[in-house]
């Protein structure tokens, strides 16, 4: 795929919850990207160190802007930087689009289930949104699993209603006033009536959610075959 | 895609997270080439293979046996490339 590296300008970025962050890059010559691909972002200190790092595009092709998720993980040596202290208008490098596996096409059809954990849920927000803006007709179900209510990402968007879209947040240590099911981690039963059907499932999270999340559909069933995995360590 | 530890976190990646370097090396698209373990005979995409550092080495593994089925190391200008698990490297200019 002859990978480019793309000099890169930061021109926004937004809060998602305490650590993840929305960035809005601008980057001269972008040829577009498909829904789920991500980036790696190169930084150079400076000594000439280098360090480089993976991060998903979270909304389809918009001309030459793209949209970054990114989680701050604590002791990070990267992401606590571009988190909140790279400053708008700075410069990155950036290596994209990448990966044509963990993809959902505009053009596929079938139902899709996403099933993202904590910031997984970013490269699967590419999907749905992308699936909104065609109008597209697969009917698409998000199972998220977050700790706590403060960890939603896109929190509007994702409750805003759409007849096309079923949204269900799973809270693993606490819950809001009103949610029924206690909190816990995914479970078979939460899997159950949503990945009945054919079509594709996308699992995006930490590598023990998705381990954990893949067998889980295995025994329901699922055939392997139909499950896409990306794990962020 | 956000591993930032820069070092062995005890767990894993996978090939997904290989799309980056590799592309520095091939004109066809990496994650979705076909691999089937020679040891256990699993099969499947390069995405889906089990990804170790410390970076900046990776090790690509079998999923269900881990079996090496390649391990790079990128550097600047340069990817080193060892397959299967032997020892030996291509040394790819990348630069």
């Amino acid at each position: 795929m002859a990978a480019h590296w793309f000099g890169a300008r930061l021109v926004e970025r937004r809060a998602q919850t305490a650590t993840g962050r929305t960035l809005v890059l601008d980057i001269p010559g972008w040829p577009g990207h498909l829904p789920g691909q991500h980036v790696d972002v190169r930084l150079t200190a400076d000594d000439g160190y280098q360090a480089v790092r993976s991060y998903s595009l979270a909304a389809p092709t918009d001309g030459e802007r793209v949209e970054l998720g990114v989680q701050a993980v604590r002791d990070g040596e990267v992401s606590p930087y571009l988190a909140d202290v790279l400053p708008t208008g700075a410069r990155v490098e950036l290596r994209g689009p990448l990966g044509q596996w963990f993809v959902w096409r505009t053009g596929q059809s079938g139902p899709v289930l996403l099933v993202a954990g904590g910031s997984g849920v970013v490269p699967v927000t590419a999907m749905l949104r992308a699936h909104r803006a065609a109008r597209s007709d697969s009917a698409f179900s998000l199972l998220y699993s977050v700790r706590d209510p403060d960890e939603i990402w896109y929190r509007e968007e994702l409750a805003a209603p759409d007849d096309r879209l079923d949204v269900r947040v799973l809270y693993t240590r606490r819950a809001p006033r009103g949610e029924v099911r206690p909190p816990g981690r995914i479970a078979a039963a939460d899997l159950g009536p949503a990945q009945a059907g054919p079509g594709t499932v996308y699992v995006c999270g930490p590598t023990g959610f998705v381990e954990s999340v893949a067998d889980l559909l295995v025994g329901l069933g699922r055939p392997a075959a139909d499950i896409r995995t990306e794990r962020f360590g | 895609m956000a591993q930032d530890t820069g070092r062995p976190s005890g767990t894993h990646q996978d090939g997904n997270r290989l799309a980056g370097p590799l592309s520095e090396i091939l004109r066809a698209e990496p994650t979705t080439a076909w691999w089937r373990c020679p040891d256990c005979g699993r099969s499947g995409p390069l995405a889906e293979l089990h990804v170790y550092g410390p970076e900046p080495g990776l090790t690509a593994r079998c999923p269900a046996c881990s079996r090496v089925a390649l391990r790079m190391v990128p550097e600047e200008g340069h990817l080193w490339l060892s397959l299967g698990g032997a020892t030996g490297a291509f040394r790819f200019r990348t630069a």
